[in-house]
């Protein structure tokens, strides 16, 4: 590295004159004297900004609790007069919500159960057993990454069609069982994972299966909280795909008929409001939950 | 006798038997997902590749059309348009997106206190799901009973029509999308400027950089790679830009705010000319690839140089 060399202070010949250099840097790198104590001026730009950010949300649920009069009123009220539970007694009773949550909860918790197996199973065998094709299948799932699902979504379609999945949570299912990312993270998990314990197991009489199970996997809850987060977004927050694949009400997920409810409630906003919050909120719980995991997932899968 | 086995054969036969078991043992953990990944993806890729030369409407197989679907798409109106929007929306979006991500990244990055406070708040638009930020952003923006208009006519300005004017509507869904993707962009420009070494900024600053000489010859190429990413993924994105069009103005008004995906979708699944719609998602897909493999070519010539 060429950079790192220019960086390196030439040796001073005079000892005071190289303190009085490392202070004054050291007066620049760091806040000194009484402006330590002070809060940091980014909190300035930082405090309105975040709050900008998830002012919509808190609109949102304001507006849920909101009768369609003081919606409509202008300019609108900024806080509800009382706790209005008007629209959300009508997504739940006049409309086919409780449904859809419970399709996008099934859809969901499949997607995560069957990912934490599938995934952390191929992860393993890529990063530690060496089988006949396994760097050639690697790079494979890995370029699928390159494909977007709207080149592939066409022939999917007719494919789900002939077999008989269309219009049914099957076909929600089967697309998200398993993931490139998901045996990526899995994969680079396992590879920075130390292998002396597993050969331990392997001494002692232990299958691979029985290594796996007992003695891996345990230790590799870090990721699974991991995978197991990112997929339940991704499997809640969908919506080509089952836009695409669902047809009747019933067996729509919360996403899609979410997107029905403009039409069917026109300017009732109360309402929309309503199942706008009730589908946000599961995802931003498990988000909330999580987020610790949710972020060295997505920073690690990028450094990685 | 001469039946004595000598040892080498012993760890032949041993060794096959390793290799044997790797082999089962591998493909025993990795089958079902290298099937399901590679089924649901190349067998559909090249599909969608003999589709895109038929007249399918998605539910017949249709007859073989040669290049008819693409040369046809070479002169399609609708086309250019979406193309010209999504490029629109990627230059409204990208460089805004990156530039207010790291700088956002930097504030966070002074060990200011409540970092974790204001990461959750960045990140939850990021989370929530884009069918629900957009018919919020519907709401948002109505022009009869929305809080944006409400607030502009209490200061005196004149109401917007927003989503339903043709000249604003694709700015105002840049806005939105800027507002979703935000969180992400900081999260992974702050990964990135925990990593620069303490020493090297110490280094810099003995050697007298100031605050600005610092961020231009330290922090920015030590990020370069990670800025490169958030832009290739960024463009990855913008390219299958749907959601948010979906639940809010649908394409309109007047086209102008057709995306591609959008289009393909309306190809297919609306107007079942399903043929021509993988005709459509061929050129995107050979659009994007064209966009990634530059720009990490681009990336590693500059790493190496670095």
């Amino acid at each position: 590295m060429t950079g790192a060399q220019t960086l390196q202070a030439e040796p001073e010949a005079d000892p005071a004159l190289h303190r009085a250099r490392i202070e004054e840097a050291n007066r620049r790198m760091h806040r000194s004297g009484w402006r330590r104590h002070l809060p940091r001026r980014g909190h300035l730009v930082l405090l309105p900004l975040s709050i900008i950010v998830v002012l919509p949300f808190f609109w949102m649920i304001l507006t849920s609790f909101m009768t369609d009069t003081e919606i409509n009123s202008i300019p609108p009220p900024i806080w509800p007069h009382h706790l209005y539970t008007g629209g959300y007694s009508t997504v739940l009773a006049s409309s086919d919500f409780p449904y859809w949550f419970l399709n996008s909860l099934i859809v969901a918790g499949t997607a995560v159960i069957a990912q934490l197996v599938l995934c952390s199973l191929a992860g393993y065998a890529f990063a530690r057993i060496q089988f006949r094709g396994s760097t050639v299948m690697l790079i494979l799932l890995l370029a699928t990454a390159l494909i977007p699902f709207q080149l592939t979504v066409i022939p999917t379609f007719v494919i789900f069609k002939d077999i008989g999945l269309i219009n049914t949570l099957g076909a929600l299912i089967v697309p998200q069982l398993t993931s490139a990312l998901g045996i990526y993270l899995m994969y680079a998990f396992f590879q920075s994972f130390p292998r002396e314990l597993e050969e331990a197991g392997r001494i002692d009489g232990c299958s691979r299966l029985q290594v796996f199970w007992k003695i891996v996997l345990p230790l590799a809850r870090p990721a699974l909280a991991a995978l197991g987060i990112i997929t339940f977004i991704y499997a809640w927050n969908d919506l080509f795909w089952p836009l695409i694949a669902i047809t009747s009400s019933h067996t729509f997920t919360v996403q899609v008929g979410l997107t029905t409810f403009q039409g069917e409630f026109v300017t009732h906003w109360s309402a929309i409001m309503a199942g706008t919050t009730l589908t946000t909120v599961p995802v931003l719980l498990v988000f909330l939950i999580g987020q610790r995991r949710f972020v060295q997932a997505i920073t690690g899968a990028v450094k990685g | 006798m001469a039946t004595t086995i000598d040892e080498a054969t012993i760890a032949r036969h041993a060794n096959r038997r390793i290799r044997r078991s790797n082999n089962i043992a591998g493909w025993a953990f990795a089958g079902p997902s290298v099937i399901i990944v590679l089924g649901l993806s190349f067998i559909p890729m090249i599909w969608a590749a003999y589709l895109s030369l038929t007249d399918s409407n998605l539910v017949s197989p249709g007859h073989f059309i040669g290049f008819a679907n693409y040369t046809a798409l070479a002169k399609d109106p609708l086309l250019r348009q979406a193309f010209t929007n999504t490029l629109l929306l990627a230059v409204m979006y990208l460089p805004i997106g990156l530039a207010a991500g790291l700088g956002v990244a930097i504030l966070l990055n002074q060990k200011i206190k409540l970092i974790g406070f204001y990461r959750t708040c960045f990140l939850v638009p990021f989370v929530a799901s884009a069918a629900a930020e957009g018919i919020l952003f519907g709401f948002i923006f109505d022009p009869n009973f929305g809080i944006v208009n409400a607030g502009l006519q209490a200061v005196g300005l004149p109401r917007q029509g927003f989503l339903e004017d043709p000249s604003q509507a694709l700015a105002v869904l840049a806005i939105v999308y800027f507002w979703t993707q935000f969180g992400f962009n900081i999260v992974i420009y702050l990964a990135a400027l925990q990593d620069i070494p303490q020493e090297v900024m110490e280094a810099a600053s003995i050697d007298g950089a100031g605050r600005w000489a610092r961020f231009w010859h330290v922090t920015m190429p030590t990020i370069r790679p990670v800025t490169i990413f958030l832009l290739v993924w960024g463009l990855i994105d913008v390219f299958q830009f749907f959601d948010l069009v979906y639940t809010t103005t649908r394409g309109g008004p007047l086209n102008s705010t057709l995306t591609l995906v959008y289009y393909i979708w309306e190809l297919a699944f609306n107007f079942f000319t399903a043929g021509y719609g993988a005709a459509v998602a061929y050129v995107l897909f050979f659009t994007s690839l064209i966009v990634t493999v530059a720009a990490l070519a681009y990336g590693r010539r500059r790493r190496v140089t670095l």
